[in-house]
């Protein structure tokens, strides 16, 4: 299961939008495998009917009451866009 | 001797007297950074005009520390912190130009509350990934004790520049040690307080179930009184917890007769160096002549610490760095030429190899087919470690051990293997993982001349405990007076 | 070869709470580009989530209403995808522990009841919204990023797009009696996706699915559903192969057309969100919004049969909207008869709102005029021809129909000494039209009664105009 292959990495990059080059994907592989074969050493544990922690605290129900409030206009929406036009923030399209 | 030598409380009463002015103590802050900062370059953005017209606004009004007791104060603040109007990078080039966040932090609204001075925004570990402050995209810290030494990380910034006198205090953020061990590495005191007691709002996640914000000081009870200004519930974070925040302060009565100590074999076996194991056991008989008990014990599901911690963490980190896309914020790849790119390109030119390798890692091991062997083993194994934690507690105090294996190590030396890296945070990692609260205050120096942390755990929002504990040790011995000569290897 | 076609249909109904789902952006429709939004809504470094008790309790209230089980123990995920409308990447979605299972719904389509099943109903946020130019880019408004959305999953129980439509229909109905949403599919607050397979009949295994989007109305659904039915069944019956693709309906050429075709399932690398804690719905807080919960439509329709004598079929149109129901029932309190008021609500009023394009809100008719005038009728003070007259006064301009009929002397002329008098005179002068009348000619009548109702203004009682007609004229 440690043994993660290169297409693995490449695919798990575009899971992860990154763009990686050939190079990189082989050093990630090398990496990636020494840490997962690390973490191999977890199923020497038997964890059967242990429940898993999300949170470390047993807290339920934050809830907030249904009030609206504006805290900044659109110019300040839009202040750090790298592209933005009039309204609107602007992204390439999609390459048809 | 520096003002800073003062702590806040002795500040407080100079500034009460008027023996010393806001404008002094600022003044310390910028001369210093400039005499210093460039071999220790533990800032990436000062505030100093904002800070001395601050300065000067304050040096008119009439203290009133029990309103706000952190008046005329030089804070640096750990710059993955949100500070609206005042460029905030988490050390990333993908942020180099976010110059106004729009909003401020909960903490930073707090701290304002308490009238500090915030002198500059403090560098670290890229989105905190890192234990060296090598991964800074900038330019990394180095360790004011010596710098050819790493700081630590991934607050190494904060804990540099209280360490070289540049400020009073830091702010830091812990995930898995970020806190603890730049203030082990620096000679410093830091502490990471129970998850839930500091909000999150205008933390920048790293890894969302362990990110705590916490102070780097000189001695305890400066650490004690910042921590009383950031903590409390915050209607803007669910996960920060609805309990009382006690006056920290208060407890340091240096009182720890029968105080129960428990000592993890764990924590000083293979790999711990026999110079900080020894640190470790003189620190345990300055606590027995204090009248405390101590004994060994075990948490059995230490050695698995590092692996989940660095699944779960990872997982996490692969979606809180998701939003980092270059449609809003941040940079975009100028050579993005349809979306796709925009998305890869403006991502893989703005993060460093750390934070991709742990998208990466985070990515897989959220990713179908792997959820079960990976994610979710690490999070029932997270129960079992959190288990250890609850049983000690049962019947001690406190857990005492070392805050890291090793003092600092050399720039340079681990960086071409992030495996060995990962494991070296092996004691700091399980108290992220439980989510209780833990201090690192010095012990000693090593014959290198660098520092060796002490680091004690507590219970859940038992901050009070831990704090006494610390001040305890800190008012029986004179670690915490020992300052770094800057420029090389001190005597 | 015949087939039987299966469906299942994806709902999205947006929630009309006042502030978002995750933050205090207010939550509104049509408002500037880019002016509802806070560093929370643009998933900015560092903001964190918290949750709106409102979309909680209004996505519990669909959910019964819908006769889903209610979870005790839930949870948000994160649905992890990049686009430029999704600003943190991820959505924050129900993976595992959606809010409402095991509902459903009951369909009348030819005549017969059909129950479709409803598999699940869970909370998240809505994205902002990304409008394609044909410049080479493309501009993002958010918004609509963190509305609170509801996502209804049918269990794959419908045979027909007739059954879609019908399904469309009730679940639209329903939502709307509960108050959480307007679902105006015009505006997007109410959104389809649509699953269809088709299997030879006999066959126990489903067929390859496709998934058809863009579907903008319920007219829509129901021709992209035929079409996409006949063209799989070309399909198979040319010895084709059915990809598992996502199509959408194109509404000129009125055929559905491929998006893309889908390797395997998207990898949306669910998981728990950290950043909110768990919600805990006990018996207290599902009694408290199940007591919210107003009557629903089948429940009402019955009753409108049984208690107030209504025909199926009048009782049908009147529920068929809850705004309608209100308004009849209402009039029906203020003393209007029960047929009367649903002959105007049926006929008469929604002529006019079909005409000038407006909903019964929009008028100055209240259900307290309406019945008033209804009553003004049954008395006899006003005939059904003048009430016409009152009743263009009173959707236009509103007011009271008394006054309106005093003011100008609208009232029936029924005073019989009144009403010989005038038809006296009328037949004075009309000699012929006595003599047509009495040779059988019954249109004489109708024409000496217009003379009347023409002298009267419209104004004389209609039956008495009658009745004394033909009593004059046989003593002539």
């Amino acid at each position: 299961m440690a043994d993660i292959s290169s297409d693995q990495v490449k695919h798990v990059a575009n899971l992860a939008r990154l763009a990686i080059t050939d190079e990189e994907a082989e050093r990630f592989t090398k990496q990636l495998s020494s840490i997962l074969e690390y973490a191999e050493q977890l199923n020497e544990l038997d964890t059967t009917g242990v429940e898993p922690t999300t949170h470390v605290l047993d807290l339920k129900n934050v809830l907030r009451k249904d009030e609206p409030k504006k805290t900044i206009t659109q110019e300040e929406a839009l202040k750090n866009a790298p592209d933005k036009k009039g309204d609107y923030f602007r992204v390439p399209s999609i390459l048809e | 001797m520096s003002l800073f030598d003062n702590s806040i409380k002795q500040l407080e009463q100079k500034l009460h007297n008027k023996e010393i002015a806001v404008s002094d103590l600022v003044d310390t802050s910028y001369k210093r950074i400039a005499e210093v900062d460039d071999q220790v370059k533990a800032f990436l953005t000062l505030d100093e005009e904002n800070a001395r017209n601050q300065a000067k606004a304050l040096d008119t009004e009439t203290p009133d520390f029990t309103v706000h007791p952190l008046f005329g104060i030089p804070g640096g603040i750990k710059d993955n912190i949100v500070t609206k109007a005042l460029r905030t990078t988490c050390a990333s080039q993908f942020l180099r130009n976010f110059n106004d966040p729009l909003y401020s932090a909960t903490v930073i609204e707090k701290l304002d509350e308490a009238k500090t001075v915030k002198i500059g925004k403090t560098n670290m570990d890229e989105f905190a990934m890192g234990s060296s402050n090598e991964n800074s995209s900038f330019e990394p810290t180095r360790n004011p004790w010596h710098t050819d030494y790493v700081p630590g990380g991934s607050s190494g910034g904060s804990a540099a520049a209280v360490a070289a006198g540049e400020v009073v205090y830091a702010l830091g953020s812990d995930t898995g040690g970020s806190i603890r061990q730049p203030a082990a590495f620096c000679g410093v005191v830091g502490l990471k307080p129970t998850y839930g007691r500091v909000s999150r709002f205008g933390l920048v996640a790293f890894a969302s179930s362990f990110d705590q914000i916490g102070p780097i000081t000189r001695n305890v009870a400066d650490n004690a009184r910042v921590l009383e200004v950031i903590s409390g519930q915050d209607k803007m974070d669910s996960t920060s917890a609805n309990v009382d925040v006690p006056a920290f302060t208060e407890s340091l009565t240096g009182d720890i007769k029968g105080l129960k100590i428990a000592v993890p074999k764990e924590y000083l076996g293979e790999g711990v160096s026999p110079e900080v194991r020894d640190s470790v056991m003189d620190a345990l008989k300055v606590y027995e002549s204090l009248g405390a008990e101590w004994e060994e014990v075990s948490l059995p599901h230490t050695k698995y610490a590092v692996a989940t911690y660095y699944l779960l963490a990872s997982s996490e980190a692969s979606a809180n760095l998701a939003r980092f896309d270059g449609v809003r914020y941040g940079v975009r790849s100028e050579n993005a030429k349809d979306m796709l790119d925009m998305f890869k390109l403006s991502r893989s030119e703005g993060f460093g190899e750390e934070v991709k390798r742990r998208i990466m890692l985070g990515t897989y091991a959220l990713s179908s087919g792997y959820y079960d062997a990976f994610y979710k083993k690490a999070q029932k194994v997270r129960t079992l470690i959190k288990n250890d934690f609850d049983e000690i507690f049962k019947n001690y105090d406190v857990v005492i051990g070392p805050t890291t294996p090793t003092p600092a190590f050399k720039i340079g030396e681990k960086v071409e293997d992030p495996l060995t890296m990962y494991t070296n945070d092996i004691l700091t990692i399980p108290v992220n993982l439980a989510g209780v609260p833990a201090i690192s205050i010095p012990c000693g120096l090593s014959k290198g001349g660098l520092p060796y942390g002490l680091q004690i755990i507590g219970k859940y929002f038992d901050e009070g405990t831990v704090y006494r504990t610390a001040h305890a040790f800190e008012q029986a011995t004179d670690h915490h007076t020992k300052r770094p000569q800057l420029g090389g290897a001190s005597k | 070869m015949n087939f039987e076609t299966i469906i299942g249909l994806e709902v999205h109904v947006e929630l009309k709470t006042a502030s978002k789902i995750f933050s205090p952006s207010p939550n509104a429709f049509g408002a500037a580009p880019n002016t509802n939004v806070n560093p929370i809504d643009l998933g900015y470094p560092g903001v964190l989530p918290v949750l709106n008790e409102e979309a909680v309790n209004f996505a519990m209230k669909a959910a019964m209403a819908l006769n889903c089980q209610i979870a005790t123990d839930t949870k948000f995920d994160r649905k992890n995808y990049f686009y430029p409308d999704n600003p943190k990447a991820y959505q924050i979605s129900q993976f595992d522990q959606p809010i409402g299972e095991h509902g459903w719904i009951e369909i009348e389509v030819g005549g017969k009841t059909k129950r479709i099943g409803i598999t699940r109903l869970h909370l998240e946020e809505d994205a902002g919204k990304l409008t394609h130019g044909d410049d080479g880019y493309s501009l993002v408004d958010f918004n609509r990023q963190g509305t609170p959305l509801i996502e209804i999953v049918s269990e794959p129980d419908m045979r027909s797009p007739e059954e879609a439509y019908a399904y469309l229909e009730k679940l639209k109905n329903i939502i709307q009696y509960t108050g959480v949403s307007d679902c105006k599919m015009e505006e997007g607050s109410l959104r389809c996706d649509a699953n269809l397979s088709i299997r030879p009949i006999g066959q126990e295994e489903f067929g390859v699915k496709t998934e058809l989007k863009n579907l903008n109305s319920f007219a829509f659904v129901q021709k992209g559903l035929e079409f996409e039915e006949k063209r799989q069944e070309k399909v198979l019956l040319s010895g084709g192969e059915i990809l598992q693709e996502t199509r959408r309906y194109d509404e000129k050429t009125k055929e559905t057309i491929l998006m893309r075709v889908k390797e395997g399932s998207d990898d949306y690398r669910y998981f728990p969100e950290p950043d909110l804690v768990p919600l805990y719905i006990d018996e207290e807080w599902k009694e408290r919004i199940r007591g919210e919960i107003p009557e629903l439509p089948d429940k009402r329709k019955k009753r409108f049969i049984d208690e107030l004598g209504l025909s199926e079929y009048d009782a049908a149109n009147l529920t068929g909207a809850k705004e309608m129901a209100d308004f009849f029932e209402a009039t029906v309190e203020y003393g209007a008869d029960v047929k009367q008021a649903s002959n105007w609500l049926m006929g008469e009023i929604s002529g006019y709102m079909n005409k000038h394009q407006k909903e019964l809100h929009d008028l100055a008719l209240t259900p307290e005029s309406l019945g008033k005038m209804i009553k003004l009728i049954e008395d006899g003070t006003i005939s059904s021809k003048i009430a016409k007259k009152v009743f263009a006064e009173l959707v236009d301009k509103g007011g009271d129909p008394e006054k309106i009929v005093k003011e100008k002397g609208l009232v029936q002329i029924s005073d019989e000494g009144q009403l010989k008098e005038i038809i006296t005179g009328i037949l004075d002068v009309n000699e012929q039209s006595i003599i047509d009348y009495k040779n059988g000619k019954d249109r004489a009548l109708g024409f000496l009664v217009g003379q009347v109702m023409k002298q009267t203004k419209g104004q004389a009682n209609p039956p008495m105009v009658n009745k004394i007609l033909k009593e004059e004229m046989d003593k002539r």
